[in-house]
């Protein structure tokens, strides 16, 4: 076969990076990735001492089982009592379990009025396909609305244990920061996220606004989102992802997010309970635009899932946002 | 319907809308919101009460357009009422008391976070209150926990953080214990409405097969919220965490956040099991057993204590000894005295640690009683509220906690077979309580010659002496004239059956 490119044409092309790659003559990825060697945080010596001090007098002075007659016997004492006590718990609730009523059997009393009117017309009612959307976001809103703000309560008491002053954040922004022992630019990484990211926030936004046509909604399709920001920050670091989603306008989406479920849940309870017609169309069920409040509530919690588990992240990764 | 039945579910809203608009603001206005939401909130349930009142007999609020068993459903009573009243003012006294030290303790960058945590808690606590439906009490009891843990650790250091593990590990046992009792139940009447569990308890209480599974679900209720209302062999989290706490937190810990558990057992008690069939199982004696030895335990452990937070903690544990007690005895007059008790508890507690804070601050901040000697001339307002506190604590008349004791008295003479125990360990219990009380006010009105800490003057402290009269003419309120409060509990209670 004659070549019609000449050596150092073809030295450029595709075809010869993969030869090359594949007779293992040279690596591509060498000089490429840069893969930090790991440093050692240097500690100065008499701190180490003034460490190892410590914890040898707490645990000569404290944690003294040795001479200490009283805690030996209190912590063999303790283990067992605890052992003992799980497996008498574990003992009640098995022997419980025997005399409840078995599972699957039609003349339970979980098969009640409740349950069938849920499944009968629950399609009719709530305009949602997905019963069990349909369920938590129309029948009982008010209890998924708590749900919700657990997870709200849930970051509020994070942020208390591991948000940083703004100060010291910039200070570790300027410095090495964060990213101290990771590859920086791990192109394998960000090469996945680079194909995966789009397609798990569509995944996620399509699980999101299907969520009462179909399995999903809005817990879960924000924790798809959730995570794909996630990848996205771990891939190209928190400078890139600020850029859309710093502190400003996470506080913007959570509490837009949460304000307006709230107020579509009150207008709901509040006409609901007192016999007013609430013109929320339901709307032909199996459409995208159906269901009544769930689609927007549905989009709500996606919104808040997906600030939480962001905000849980690098929360616990950098101190702030 | 009423204009005023929606006014319970509005209340509830509004602290969610408070809490989480306040997650975007400042210092200041965060704090501002939280005042005028406490104010509306006394408005709106003080507007409730009345209505109830001259109603005469509950309603119930459907969340929405489906009717109960397959919708969310409130219940409006007069206890619910009086309750969620009550709740709004111990709060909001207990905030203003504090709102200084809130300042010194917690980074100012945080302060917002403070705030948004009491507005939910009180959102927590007003569906507790209010809710007639199981799950939704869970939902709003992990709201309630995870707010609790919050405000113990908002202030940092290691003690809080220690306290604040310790309280969640106790709560979230305790929350799992009554999340497995609410699905047995669940599995035994396929309902979640309370309403209609009572109605199937009834039913199934006859069948031979379920009555093991029920008396365990009942066990694991009353055990689940026990432990999260800190009853004596479960206490072990309450002293650091009330002790260490900021002072608000620690009052409201105190006097709302164990109470909405123990509330919530009422609720299940009269609203879910059905008060006889609680009363004649077996759980309802160690109830008893644990409430007797929680009073002396409890009292005995705050005898030993050298420092005073830890010492009023450790005193919460012999009042809440009592709640159960009265529980226990299983007899209506019983749950009377406890509810009474729930409210004179929580009015005298959290004057107890505002009252103290203020004795601790002219004593350089130390909590040892040894430098607290005199600390009544240095801070007269404390001082002086510290002292009506402990007279109430102790059960001397005019004050609220001598109601209390009568009431817990009469209802043990009315039970024959629990009236000998109960009435010896009410009087060991309130002799021990005299010691440590008296104790502390002879230590803190011992003259002391050479001041060496500053005085304090009206002037600097005035929010927090308009605090501390609230408190004592509110336990004087309770202690003077309380009939009008008895009949209001017993008639709540009427209409919880």
């Amino acid at each position: 076969m004659s070549r019609l490119k000449p050596q150092d044409e073809y030295e450029k092309t595709g075809a010869f990076h993969f030869f090359r790659w594949l007779s293992g003559s040279k690596d591509p990825y060498l000089g490429e990735v840069e893969l930090r060697p790991q440093k050692r945080v240097e500690t100065p010596v008499d701190t180490i001492l003034d460490r190892m001090d410590e914890q040898q007098m707490i645990r000569e002075k404290v944690y003294d089982v040795s001479h200490n007659r009283k805690l030996a016997v209190f912590h063999r004492v303790y283990v067992v009592a605890a052992i003992l006590f799980c497996i008498a718990l574990v003992g009640i609730l098995l022997y419980t379990v025997s005399w409840l009523p078995r599972t699957g059997n039609p003349s339970n009393p979980d098969n009640n009025i409740v349950s069938q009117r849920y499944i009968e017309r629950g399609l009719q009612e709530t305009g949602a396909v997905n019963i069990v959307s349909g369920m938590i976001l129309t029948y009982r809103a008010f209890d998924t609305f708590g749900e919700t703000n657990v997870l709200f309560i849930a970051t509020c008491c994070v942020m208390i244990l591991l948000m940083l002053d703004e100060a010291i954040l910039k200070k570790l922004d300027a410095g090495s920061g964060d990213r101290h022992f990771e590859p920086k630019n791990d192109q394998i990484l960000q090469g996945t996220a680079f194909v995966l990211c789009p397609i798990i926030f569509i995944f996620g936004i399509y699980i999101i606004l299907n969520g009462h046509i179909s399995p999903g909604g809005g817990f879960s399709g924000g924790a798809i989102l959730g995570a794909g920001l996630i990848l996205y920050a771990s891939a190209f670091g928190f400078g890139k992802t600020r850029r859309f989603f710093d502190e400003h306008i996470y506080k913007i989406a959570k509490i837009t997010a949460l304000c307006m479920y709230g107020i579509i849940g009150s207008y709901f309870y509040i006409t609901g309970a007192n016999g007013i017609e609430n013109h929320i169309p339901l709307g032909q069920p199996g459409h995208i635009l159906s269901g009544g409040i769930i689609l927007p509530i549905d989009i709500c919690v996606g919104l808040e899932v997906a600030c939480t588990m962001y905000a849980f992240y690098a929360l616990f990764r950098r101190g702030g946002l | 319907m009423d204009f005023v039945q929606n006014f319970p579910a509005v209340s509830i809203l509004l602290c969610l809308f408070a809490g989480i608009i306040s997650s975007g603001l400042k210092k200041n206005a965060a704090r501002w919101v939280n005042r005028i939401l406490l104010v509306t909130e006394l408005v709106l349930n003080g507007c409730t009460l009345a209505w109830v009142a001259a109603r005469g007999e509950s309603c119930v609020y459907v969340m929405g357009k489906f009717p109960a068993p397959w919708g969310n459903e409130i219940r409006i009573g007069v206890l619910e009422a009086l309750m969620a009243l009550f709740f709004c003012v111990i709060m909001l006294l207990s905030l203003e008391g504090g709102v200084k030290k809130l300042a010194d303790e917690v980074e100012e960058g945080k302060t917002f976070l403070y705030y948004v945590l009491c507005n939910l808690l009180l959102s927590s606590l007003l569906a507790l209150v209010y809710t007639n439906d199981l799950f939704t009490a869970y939902v709003f009891v992990e709201i309630n926990t995870i707010s609790a843990c919050g405000l113990i650790m908002i202030r940092q250091n290691g003690r809080t953080i220690e306290a604040a593990a310790r309280y969640m590990i106790m709560s979230l046992l305790g929350s799992g214990l009554l999340l497995m009792g609410i699905c047995m139940l669940y599995d035994l009447t396929g309902h979640l409405l309370m309403s209609n569990i009572k109605a199937q308890v009834e039913v199934i209480s006859g069948i031979k097969q379920y009555r093991i599974p029920l008396l365990v679900a009942i066990a694991l209720m009353s055990v689940g919220l026990s432990i999260k209302s800190a009853l004596f062999p479960f206490h072990a989290w309450l002293p650091d965490a009330y002790g260490y706490s900021t002072v608000s937190s620690a009052a409201i810990l105190s006097s709302l956040v164990s109470k909405g558990y123990i509330f919530l057992l009422f609720k299940i008690i009269y609203r879910v099991i059905g008060f006889d069939i609680f009363a004649s199982s077996r759980i309802i004696d160690i109830l008893f057993l644990f409430g007797l030895m929680g009073m002396i335990f409890g009292s005995l452990s705050a005898i030993r204590e050298n420092d005073i937070r830890r010492m009023i903690a450790f005193s919460s544990v012999a009042q809440i000894g009592y709640i159960y007690m009265g529980i226990g005895m299983g007899t209506q007059a019983g749950m009377t005295a406890a509810v009474f008790h729930i409210l004179s508890h929580a009015a005298t507690k959290s004057l107890l640690f505002i009252a103290a804070i203020g004795l601790t601050d002219v004593s350089d901040g130390s909590r040892q009683f040894i430098r607290l000697t005199g600390a009544a001339y240095r801070n007269k307002w404390a001082g002086a509220a510290f002292t009506m506190g402990s007279l109430s604590m102790v059960g001397v008349p005019l004050f609220a906690g001598f109601i209390s004791k009568l009431m817990f008295a009469q209802a043990a003479v009315q039970n024959q077979v629990k009236m000998l125990p109960a009435l010896i360990v009410l009087g060991i219990s309130t002799i021990l309580n005299a010691i440590y009380f008296m104790k502390t006010v002879i230590r803190i009105y011992t003259p002391y010659e050479d001041y060496p800490y500053e005085r304090v003057t009206f002037r600097n402290i005035k929010l927090y002496a308009a605090a501390l009269v609230c408190f004592i003419v509110l336990n004087v309120f309770l202690g003077v004239s309380s009939q009008p409060i008895v009949d209001l509990i017993d008639q709540g209670l009427a209409m919880f059956s």
